[in-house]
């Protein structure tokens, strides 16, 4: 169209071919996937297709193109990029955004007067389709766009996004799907995510792709420093010179760190040190959102050289101007760290530069590893899961309160969104069954159903009010419990008031501030903050004089190290010629490691076992990840209890775990009191893993978010808000009572199912058990091996799994008096171990 | 009767009580056992407003009471309050389920106290219905279901009451136990809910500072396996 075409000359730019490819895919009317670095220009050539049809169409006073990301504010970016040359255009489009936060006055002029473009979230898609106008709403609509895809498609909000896409095709079965994504390493996925399935060939159906030429290569240094690597710290504070030395260097700089509490470390160290007073501000999720709006503004506008930041600027919001991206602590996988590097320099032909900072021995093997991964263009695959049973449930309600449905129309409905095509009919009708009356074997709810069936065998709400409860609860973010943080001022001496008011500096995880007690002091938001009161949802917080503060601990978004990355690891391991370009540090270490014990390797399994002060050791090295390394120590110190070699504990990182106890496993496999072969079986993730999870907490937890998702518990209430504890604490009655009473019970099952993907890893940890089945190198050793100083290095950082709840509060009982001093003695004896390290 | 580690003894106002880890207290000379806050038909109550929790809740607690019934075989029950989580709970019961319940009740001498869930009597079950029972035997008891304040000039040793659901928190070795208690001080003893779906306080909470003195009191925590008596300083607020 020759009007954009002079456009784009006048800004000096030139369409590329594959978003002149996509147009045309686009303009045919084929759903397409578009994959393309960052900075490849997607997001107009998402759009470009719609502003042509509106252009020579004219607005219909219809919805013509919905804009789906995940994140609010990059609706509201976008929403300033994209006016920008429909301004300079001159043309007539409306285009707005719609969030959670948008004005009830303003989503009802929506409602009423939609615009031609509105950009949202799944979420609110969800809450939109279910409005009982929501067929003629949608029914003009021509394109629909999801940016991100690659961020939305293998989670629960994807569930929900391709289910909310299966419904608005239903009303408007022209529609044409976009979708925008990062380069992943399983692009069919996506593809398929994209298109509606029909289940009726035997091959799935597929979005059109195009794809974008790679950017230029990223050039990725690892910090070499001059300074003593420690074993197992994950602070990286020795790196913090060079550091700040390498933000002075750089125009404007991203510092990426894995958690919060790195974050705010970081940002501490580098203000202690930063003598010439360089712009450094500090992003994470747990500020209050106007703090955050703050920091985007300063360096939108160049105001900063450098943001410290954790995952909450993966995504989103193009700034242009940063050269250079710093990874504080190993990336833990090969696209998250491609996908960071990328925000450097949001310039396509330029290649982007990136700094990996390893925070302790074992990292600078990560980081190497990483550094190759990126150069070799590896990604790691997002992972296929089938659909969520709680967001189906959540979805199926959410129809209802749309209009009565029948469930054969329904279900042809869910199985054409790509992670339910595999749906059977049985667990359908379950699902179908729980959304109406609870889904109990027990029959005595019928008379409260939530949906009733009519004589025609079509299900309707069964009283209006319930979809104001639906709308008050849509959304598959269940976040954990969190406190608003109010600065207030610190109270007179012997002054009883209790504290109050103060500007809101964030929020916290509530589980977090229940472990301090008034007087103690964290970090937060770079400030030490004491802690003077907690009320209701708030906390109330001063500034603190003295500033030596007690850390956060909370984590936020600890990933496992990816497969990819363990495997790169594993190998450079086993190939000694490689620790050339190693620190000397890290090859002294490695070559110890060799001469004492030996080096793990990728077909066997590295079994330890080493006395240390009153207790003995086993480590093992199965390089599967911290959440596969948990539910294997869990399962592992369960059957050594049973093989009467008393565990006690044990610890787990991304490369290995350690198990203690008071008897010798070494010994106790070499006099074959039982074989490695035993301990290792596959067989554990049968029984023991059953009897594991049933008293797990985790599985407590993972019940929880979806009994909130699935609409069983509901966290918003018309009128009143019930406050995280109480949810808490009575899910978790239910969890006991539908255990004992109703184990196959649908909610169960979908909490399994989260459980096994999610937290415990049990695909990743079974594959690692069939692989290594029949191969365990043991080795006996004196006293720790070298590899095994950064795993016991985690011990006392992370409470000790494994314990159960019993045994514990036997432990705090005043009748184990006794039992107790042993405790503290051993305590005490296991921390002068470790300073003995 | 021995105390195993399921059992701990407890003293108000002279009268020998034994804490049962089921949650119900157990009065030997009296030959008593009470239970607070039984909340029958609580997932029902709330299925009727539409939200579909359990419908075991009723089963599950009458199994738990049917067990510790069956150990201790008293002569009375005593229940203090709360029984039912509304005075509706007839209309919802199942016939099977009442047809335990009456089953279970069968040859004992039963006293409900009245709740704030229950104020009437319950409809078609045995026994006596009253806001508070006095008895006297090793020791001189008033049940009731909400504790007076121990500066409300009506409040007398040896009251027993439940309402607020007590439990204790403790933190052990990095992780946080939040456990059903029993709190006492040799003049009163709340009990812990009973019922199957029934959520807790926390003793820390203000709703208990009129009633005990600071840290001059009992806690003993329920666990799985095993009842814990809890020092007063170890426990910790919810925040």
């Amino acid at each position: 169209m020759p009007q954009f075409d002079g456009w784009f000359t006048s800004r000096g730019w030139q369409p590329r071919a594959h978003q002149i490819d996509f147009w045309q895919k686009a303009r045919a009317g084929h759903h397409a996937l578009l994959i393309a670095p960052t900075g490849g220009g997607k997001t107009l050539a998402g759009f470009m297709p719609s502003l042509e049809a509106l252009v020579a169409n004219g607005s219909s006073g219809k919805l013509h193109t919905l804009y789906i990301s995940p994140l609010k504010a990059l609706a509201v970016d976008i929403q300033r990029n994209l006016m920008q040359p429909v301004e300079e255009l001159g043309l007539d489009i409306r285009i707005e955004a719609r969030s959670g936060d948008t004005p009830a006055n303003r989503k009802t002029r929506q409602k009423q007067n939609p615009p031609d473009i509105l950009l949202t979230t799944p979420e609110q898609l969800a809450l939109m389709v279910s409005w009982p106008e929501a067929a003629d709403y949608f029914a003009a609509l021509d394109t629909v766009i999801i940016d991100e895809l690659h961020a939305l498609a293998p989670n629960k909000r994807g569930d929900l996004l391709a289910l909310g896409l299966a419904r608005l095709q239903k009303y408007a079965p022209q529609m044409k799907r976009l979708g925008l994504s990062a380069t992943v390493a399983d692009k069919p996925a996506l593809r398929r995510f994209l298109a509606p399935q029909d289940n009726h060939g035997p091959d799935d159906k597929m979005a059109e792709l195009v794809e974008g030429t790679p950017g230029a290569p990223p050039r990725v240094g690892i910090l070499d420093t001059e300074e003593r690597l420690p074993w197992g710290s994950h602070t990286a504070r020795h790196a913090m010179g060079d550091v700040l030395a390498a933000i002075g260097r750089a125009e404007t700089s991203l510092v990426f760190v894995n958690t919060r509490s790195q974050a705010e470390m970081v940002f501490r160290e580098l203000w202690a040190l930063n003598e010439e007073g360089l712009e450094i501000g500090l992003h994470h999720g747990s500020l209050a959102p106007e703090r955050r709006r703050k920091v985007e503004a300063a360096m939108a506008a160049g105001q900063l050289r450098a943001v410290v930041c954790t995952s909450t600027l993966d995504l989103g919001i193009d700034w242009g101007a940063v050269d250079q991206v710093i990874h504080v602590g190993a990336p833990k996988g090969a696209s998250r760290l491609a996908q960071r590097i990328g925000r450097a320099n949001h310039r396509f032909d330029e290649s982007s530069a990136a700094l990996l900072v390893p925070s302790n021995r074992f990292e600078v093997l990560e980081c190497e590893a990483a550094r190759d991964s990126v150069a070799a263009g590896e990604q790691d695959g997002a992972v296929v899961r089938a659909g969520g049973l709680d967001v189906l449930a959540q979805h199926i309600f959410g129809a209802a309160c749309h209009a009565p449905f029948h469930p054969d129309a329904l279900y042809k409905e869910v199985i054409s969104a790509a992670p339910y095509a595999d749906l059977s009919r049985a667990d359908f009708d379950r699902v179908l069954d729980f959304v109406a009356t609870g889904g109990y074997a027990l029959k005595s709810y019928d008379r409260y159903a939530r949906l009733r069936a009519e004589p025609d065998g079509s299900y309707r709400l069964s009283h209006p009010r319930l979809a104001t409860r639906y709308r008050m609860n849509v959304g598959t973010i269940v976040e954990a419990p969190m406190l608003k943080l109010r600065l207030t001022r610190p109270p007179k001496k012997g002054s009883k008031r209790p504290p109050m008011g103060g500007r809101v500096l964030g929020e916290m995880e509530e589980y977090f501030l229940t472990s301090l007690a008034p007087g103690d002091t964290f970090i937060f938001a770079g400030e030490t903050l004491r802690l003077e009161g907690v009320r209701e949802t708030e906390a109330y917080v001063s500034r603190a004089r003295h500033a030596d503060p007690k850390v956060p601990t909370y984590q936020g978004g600890k990933f496992p190290i990816s497969t990819h990355l363990a495997e790169r690891v594993r190998h450079m391991l086993t190939t000694p010629e490689s620790w050339e370009t190693l620190p000397d540090q890290v090859a002294d270490w490695l070559r110890m490691q060799k001469d004492f014990s030996t080096l793990p390797d990728t077909k066997t399994l590295l079994v330890e076992s080493f006395a240390r002060g009153a207790r003995f050791y086993m480590t093992c090295y199965p390089f599967e990840g911290r959440l596969a390394h948990q539910t294997l120590g869990m399962l592992l110190t369960r059957r050594l209890e049973r093989f009467g070699a008393r565990p006690m504990g044990f610890v787990a990182n991304d490369y290995g775990l350690a198990v203690w106890g008071l008897r010798d496993i070494g010994l106790m496999v070499a006099q074959e009191k039982f074989a490695l072969a035993d301990l290792f079986s596959q067989d554990m993730l049968g029984d023991d893993l059953e009897a594991w999870l049933d008293e797990s907490s985790l599985m407590k937890r993972t019940f929880r978010d979806c009994a909130q998702i699935g609409g069983l518990i509901e966290k918003n209430f018309p009128g009143h808000e019930k406050s995280g504890r109480q949810v808490t604490f009575s899910a978790d009655l239910i969890y006991d009572v539908l255990r004992s009473h109703q184990p196959d019970h649908i909610l169960l099952q979908a909490a399994r199912a989260d459980a096994a993907t999610g937290l415990l890893d049990i695909a990743r940890l079974g594959d690692m058990l069939a692989r290594i089945e029949g191969h365990y190198t043991l080795k006996r050793l004196s006293h720790i091996s070298p590899l095994a100083v950064p795993l016991l290095m985690e011990m006392g950082k992370e409470p000790i799994r494994g314990a159960a709840d019993d045994e514990l509060l036997g432990e705090a009982s005043v009748r184990a008096a006794t039992r107790h001093a042993d405790l503290i003695r051993e305590a005490t004896q296991s921390v002068a171990d470790e300073q003995a390290i | 009767m021995l105390q195993t580690n399921k059992q701990y003894e407890l003293r108000v106002n002279g009268a020998k009580l034994i804490a049962d880890i089921s949650g119900a207290l157990y009065w030997p000379a009296a030959a008593a056992l009470i239970v607070a806050d039984l909340h029958f038909e609580k997932g029902s109550a709330y299925a009727a407003r539409g939200v579909a929790l359990p419908p075991y809740d009723t089963a599950a607690t009458l199994a738990r009471l049917e067990k510790v019934i069956a150990h201790y075989r008293p002569e009375k029950l005593i229940s203090l309050g709360d029984s039912f989580h509304d005075d509706l709970w007839g209309e919802r019961m199942g016939r099977e389920t009442r047809e335990n319940l009456l089953t279970l009740l069968a040859g004992l001498e039963v006293l409900w106290v009245t709740g704030n869930h229950d104020p009437t009597p319950p409809k078609g079950l045995p026994g006596l219905a009253a806001e508070t029972f006095q008895l006297c035997h090793d020791g001189a008891l008033v049940m009731r279901h909400e504790p007076l304040s121990r500066h409300d000039a009506a409040f007398e040793a040896g009251e027993l009451a439940g309402h607020l659901h007590p439990c204790g928190k403790i933190r052990q070795r990095g992780r946080n136990l939040r456990r059903r208690c029993f709190i006492a001080d040799g003049t009163r003893a709340i009990l812990p809910a009973f019922g199957a779906l029934t959520g807790s306080l926390n003793v820390r909470d203000a709703a208990f500072d009129d009633l005990f003195g600071a840290r001059n009191y009992e806690v003993v925590m329920l666990g799985q396996e095993q009842v814990a008596p809890v020092a007063p300083h170890r426990l910790l607020p919810d925040r």
